[in-house]
């Protein structure tokens, strides 16, 4: 029965897809910018929720991961004046790399242990930002010299489908048997290793999985905005943001990552007009979410079929 | 005359550090609860107390009392508001309540930030001194503000140990950071042991608050920075741990103190946290830890 609501999720993904490509024809200029960067941040939730719902790993740090991608990018681009798509494996790579960093306490520690080291790694990277600030531009920023498109329709499309991609190899990674060990794992890692699964192995590999979308998504939102800075793509507040779309959207289901992303974004943009309250009132609504139906919007819609 | 000012701030700092965490430390030991949302009490009542004072034009002291009033009915709320829905849900899963309970108060502490720095802006205030002047000692001039601080945290994890160690009250929350279960089954109900614990934890945390914004000044921005600061302490010294987070709460602000002397202002907190992932990595359950 779930995978059948599953994979009907799926289904009625296309539709969407489909309203969202043509975006640029009935959405103004300013809310496809908007929804772009609700785009990354998919990407970026839906790589936090392979590590939170799958592997059970709470990452208090993700800005770490997109950090290391984001400055990894746009350090190639300014000093080597490498072409785009070389900057963004490099981020990529990068991020890789910090991954492996992250999941070797990971291999020993649970829980709030490993929560906490993830967040002094991005409390250390962002201070090494500030302290070579004569090389990464340190709080302000750095600009980048390239970007991907002057066009707010071409720049939109590009994170679109950047998201679309990486939603569906991220729940084919979810689906396979891959996915399902890491869920064994992260719920009992003991039971899993005595059926004979490498837990360490299993996840190491989320990890880089994890770190390669997060890096990549970072890198193409630096090449989108023109710049690195610390405010837009390491601060804890990005992070806090990131998992709290994670769970409202539904943990543990990937694409409820992803619409938790775009309503948050969207809520945060529609209550503008509240000024400075706005963040109060959409912190306020999740609050609620999550208490009232801990499975998050897209549980929500699961039971309300199941009801009818 | 360095190593004196060294000395005397680093006491003053790591006594803040230490009143700070310590209410976190308690009420994760007695309800298996991380309040990420700890530093936003802080934040409350120390903005409370400010306004307070300028508003009534109160005397410190009286400014400091409603500060603390004001971080203690901020603790019952975020209890009944917050974590007890969550702890007494049917819909959340018993494995996944803690992670619920993070993400929980996580929103919780924005939402406070959020909400100080509409009611109060997000520039920093500073508390009048509870004592005007400054004393010399050994040729370093010190306000006697700063020494008073220090004085009224030890006063205050005193008052703590007396509460928790010698009174009928204080005896069954040690008893349930032991076993919760075994208490229950003494015929103990959990759920006044819980409201107590929130209740010392809102006046630890409230007077935590008033005297840092007393001596270095916060703002509504300070709010997840200070939950950091308490977090690592905590885990540096075991998560549960009263003794070990004090101990721990020293070793951080001398270490914090003497960078910012000695090598740079600006790298003043990176050998703490090297030191908190080492520790991490080597001994996950803190110098004191018992897990």
């Amino acid at each position: 029965m779930k995978t059948i609501l599953r994979s009907r999720l799926l289904w009625l993904m296309l539709p969407a897809l489909v309203i969202a490509a043509v975006g640029p024809w009935w959405l103004s200029a300013y809310y496809l910018g908007v929804l772009t960067m609700a785009y990354y941040f998919g990407v970026f939730a839906m790589s936090w929720d392979l590590l939170f719902g799958y592997a059970g790993m709470v990452n208090f740090g993700p800005t770490f991961l997109i950090g290391l991608g984001a400055y990894g990018a746009a350090l190639l681009d300014t000093y080597a004046g490498a072409p785009i798509v070389v900057c963004l494996i490099f981020g990529g790579l990068m991020s890789i790399i910090g991954g492996i960093l992250l999941a070797l306490p990971a291999l020993k520690l649970r829980g709030a242990y490993f929560g906490l080291v993830t967040l002094v790694a991005v409390l250390l990277l962002r201070y090494f930002i500030v302290i070579f600030s004569g090389f990464t531009g340190g709080e302000i920023g750095m600009m980048v010299p390239d970007i991907l498109s002057i066009d707010t329709a071409t720049n939109y499309e590009y994170a679109l489908w950047f998201m679309a991609a990486s939603a569906l190899i991220l729940v084919i990674i979810s689906r396979s048997s891959l996915g399902l060990i890491l869920e064994a794992t992260g719920q009992d890692p003991i039971a899993a290793a005595a059926l004979g699964f490498n837990v360490a192995k299993h996840r190491l590999a989320a990890f880089c999985i994890s770190a390669l979308f997060s890096g990549l998504a970072g890198g193409m939102m630096v090449f989108y905005s023109g710049t690195a800075s610390v405010g837009t793509v390491i601060d804890i507040s990005i992070g806090v943001q990131i998992i709290i779309a994670a769970v409202v959207g539904g943990r543990r289901t990937i694409l409820g990552a992803m619409i938790g992303s775009i309503v948050i974004l969207l809520a945060d943009e529609l209550l503008r007009p509240l000024g400075q309250l706005n963040i109060f009132v959409v912190s306020g609504i999740c609050l609620a979410v999550i208490i009232v139906f801990p499975g998050g919007l897209l549980g929500l819609m699961h039971r309300q079929r199941e009801g009818a | 005359m360095t190593a004196i000012q060294i000395l005397i701030d680093g006491f003053v700092i790591s006594a803040l550090y230490g009143l700070g965490a310590i209410g976190f430390t308690l009420i994760f030991g007695v309800t298996g609860v991380l309040n990420l949302a700890h530093g936003g009490i802080m934040v409350i009542a120390a903005l409370v107390g400010w306004d307070a004072a300028n508003r009534f034009s109160l005397d410190p002291y009286g400014a400091a009392a409603l500060g603390v009033l004001a971080g203690l009915i901020a603790a019952y709320v975020t209890y009944f508001v917050v974590i007890r829905p969550i702890q007494r849900s049917k819909r959340i899963p018993a494995d996944e309540t803690e992670i619920f309970i993070l993400t929980a108060t996580l929103l919780w502490g924005v939402m406070i930030q959020e909400g100080m720095a509409y009611l109060f802006s997000d520039n920093p205030v500073t508390m009048r001194p509870l004592l005007p002047g400054v004393v010399h000692i050994l040729g370093d001039r010190t306000p006697v503000n700063e020494l008073m601080i220090g004085v009224l945290c030890w006063v205050v994890i005193g008052l703590l140990w007396l509460v928790v160690y010698r009174t009928r009250f204080g005896k069954p929350l040690l008893a349930a950071s032991e076993n919760p279960r075994a208490l229950g089954l003494l015929g103990f109900e959990m759920s006044n042991i819980h409201l107590f614990s929130w209740t010392i934890y809102g006046i630890l945390t409230g007077v935590a608050g008033v005297l840092l914004a007393s001596f270095l000044g916060v703002s509504s921005a300070s709010a997840g920075g200070l939950t950091a600061s308490a977090f690592s302490i905590v885990v540096l010294g075991g998560l549960g741990s009263v003794w070990g987070s004090l101990i721990a709460a020293y070793v951080v602000g001398y270490m914090e103190t003497i960078t910012a002397y000695v090598i740079s202002p600006q790298l003043r907190p990176i050998p703490a946290l090297i030191v908190l992932v080492l520790v991490v990595y080597l001994r996950p359950q803190g110098i004191l830890g018992r897990r």
